[in-house]
């Protein structure tokens, strides 16, 4: 089989064979149980503390405000619920935006089934929130804000800093999904001024099934999981060693290589631009090129469906992913475009490129040989693409 | 996802075009919804003598649109408008459960056209009669 293309980082990246190698170990040779006392438990003990160690280093953060999870599903569902189970004495209000990923959106919805207030905040036709708008949305029984790093979609990167300098002159809980940017972009959760962070390892070149959740000292979180009394009585289950041990190779790994990743990603990622919007007519970038993750890409393209490019790019072996209503099984189209405002029958038209460590220049000019007679074929399939052109030619 | 036949028929999709001077147009689904398609025929002593589709939408919906074109042509027009989306959807060995709903109009722009085509008959028979003019 030809070499597979995977412009898809953003959903999942490849296991680092480092990472791996680090990970091996503590299958079947050192198994035992973190939480016994014999040597055999404490080695095992021993690599959790470490990895705890070596992720809250390279976050900024102390070893004891990393509780590791399952992934940043959980992290998101433990920060959120976690908060609103502890907090609702104080009150039930909660701000958000508009374009969270599904972990957040939904533990909202879910809270506001339950008698909880959600604020939704906007997002301007770039993918950004606005500060001031935070600010705006603050009561006195504001209990959390949860504003996501960077867009898992469009790659807008959220200005976190000053969002989080608003919070916490309110005193208000700040969350802060940074399942995108960690091991992406240089992250300090002082300096941010966020008080919990969820991050997956999977979206680093870590193996799947394991993330963690930073939360401040102060924060008071309440027990997620209950059990066996495992990360300080907060989250029971007996700890995934060879993926705590993979996460905090692959931070450490990322944070290592971060700046030449990054530069190397973006360069191709312009050219990838380049390449298509000189070839296609009406393709339109979505999002902010300058508050953007540097590997990301996220266009539309008028007069075409996104999962039918998405199935006749996989012919070509090339995989990437879309905002369309069709690859997520609902009838609308991306949340996240749609509060961009862009209209629907253009989101159901985007598709969204993400670059990794192992994208080559090749991959990039391959995509921009086979990309525009995809989109040609389809336009020509199209019922709306000739009235499209009629218009057009007439305006 | 996808059967291999509903792949089959999205890689080499039948019939797809437009019968310029056709006799009867169906159109189902919007832009907005992410699917739509246009049905053209032309009509032959009461036989679908062609037919083709134009489909803006996902593998299911272009799948589906080229499946009906195939199973329609040749027919007599009161046999085709037998013809079901849920006929469609098992002739191509089955949809994705998503799928059934949004994707599976391809019947509807079938039944769709022949109706335009009956309407074009009627007001050409009686072109006094007829109140309503068509635009196209």
């Amino acid at each position: 089989m030809e070499r597979v293309i995977y412009l898809d980082h953003a959903s999942t990246t490849p296991t680092d064979p480092e990472v791996l190698e680090a990970m091996l170990p503590w299958f079947s040779q050192k198994f035992g149980n973190p939480s016994t006392v014999y040597s055999l438990g404490l080695t095992s003990s021993e690599a959790v503390q470490q990895a705890r160690e070596t992720v809250a280093r390279l976050i900024g953060a102390e070893p004891e405000e990393i509780y590791f999870t399952s992934g940043g599903t959980e992290s998101d569902n433990w920060a959120i619920f976690g908060t609103a189970e502890a907090q609702q004495s104080k009150g039930r209000h909660l701000i958000t935006s508009a374009i969270e990923h599904h972990a957040v959106l939904e533990c909202m919805k879910f809270l506001e089934k339950r008698g909880f207030e959600v604020t939704w905040l906007p997002v301007n036709s770039r993918g950004l929130v606005d500060p001031e708008e935070v600010r705006r949305a603050l009561r006195p029984d504001t209990i959390l804000v949860s504003i996501m790093h960077a867009n898992n979609e469009v790659g807008s990167i959220e200005p976190i800093e000053e969002i989080g300098r608003i919070t916490r002159e309110a005193g208000v809980l700040f969350h802060v999904d940074a399942v995108q940017t960690v091991g992406k972009l240089p992250l300090d959760v002082d300096q941010l001024g966020v008080d919990m962070l969820s991050m997956s390892a999977h979206k680093f070149y870590g193996p799947k099934g394991v993330g963690a959740l930073y939360a401040r000292k102060r924060v008071k979180l309440s027990s997620y999981l209950h059990g066996g009394g495992q990360e300080r009585g907060k989250r029971a289950g007996t700890h995934n060693v060879p993926g705590i041990v993979g996460l905090a190779k692959a931070l450490e790994i990322a944070c290592g290589r971060m700046a030449e990743d990054a530069i190397r990603e973006a360069e191709l990622r312009d050219r990838l631009w380049k390449g298509i919007s000189e070839r296609i007519q009406a393709v339109h970038l979505n999002g902010d090129f300058q508050h953007r993750l540097p590997s990301n890409l996220s266009i539309r393209v008028d007069g075409v469906e996104g999962e039918s490019m998405i199935l006749m790019l996989d012919m070509e072996g090339i995989c990437v992913s879309s905002g369309s209503a069709c690859t997520t099984g609902s009838l609308d189209p991306s949340h996240v475009l749609l509060a961009m405002g862009i209209p629907a029958e253009q989101a159901h038209g985007s598709l969204r490129m993400t670059l990794g460590r192992s994208t080559t220049q090749e991959d990039i000019d391959k995509f921009i040989e086979v990309f525009p007679p995809i989109v040609a074929r389809l336009r020509e399939m199209s019922p709306i693409w000739c009235a499209n052109c009629i218009c057009r030619k007439g305006s | 996802m996808y059967s291999e036949l509903v792949m089959e028929h999205f890689r080499n999709p039948r019939n797809m075009g437009v019968i310029e001077d056709a006799d009867g147009v169906g159109e189902v689904g919007n832009p907005q919804c992410g699917d739509m398609m246009r049905i053209t025929i032309k009509v032959k002593d009461g036989i679908l003598e062609d037919i083709k589709f134009q489909t803006l939408g996902c593998g299911a919906a272009v799948a589906t649109s080229s499946m009906v074109t195939e199973m329609a042509k040749g027919k007599k027009l009161d046999e085709a408008l037998q013809i079901t989306n849920k006929a469609v959807a098992d002739a191509l060995g089955g949809l994705p459960p998503q799928k059934m709903h949004c994707s599976n109009l391809a019947a509807d722009g079938l039944r769709a056209a022949i109706e335009d085509y009956r309407r074009r008959q009627q007001e050409g028979a009686h072109p006094d009669r007829s109140p309503d003019v068509r635009e196209t």
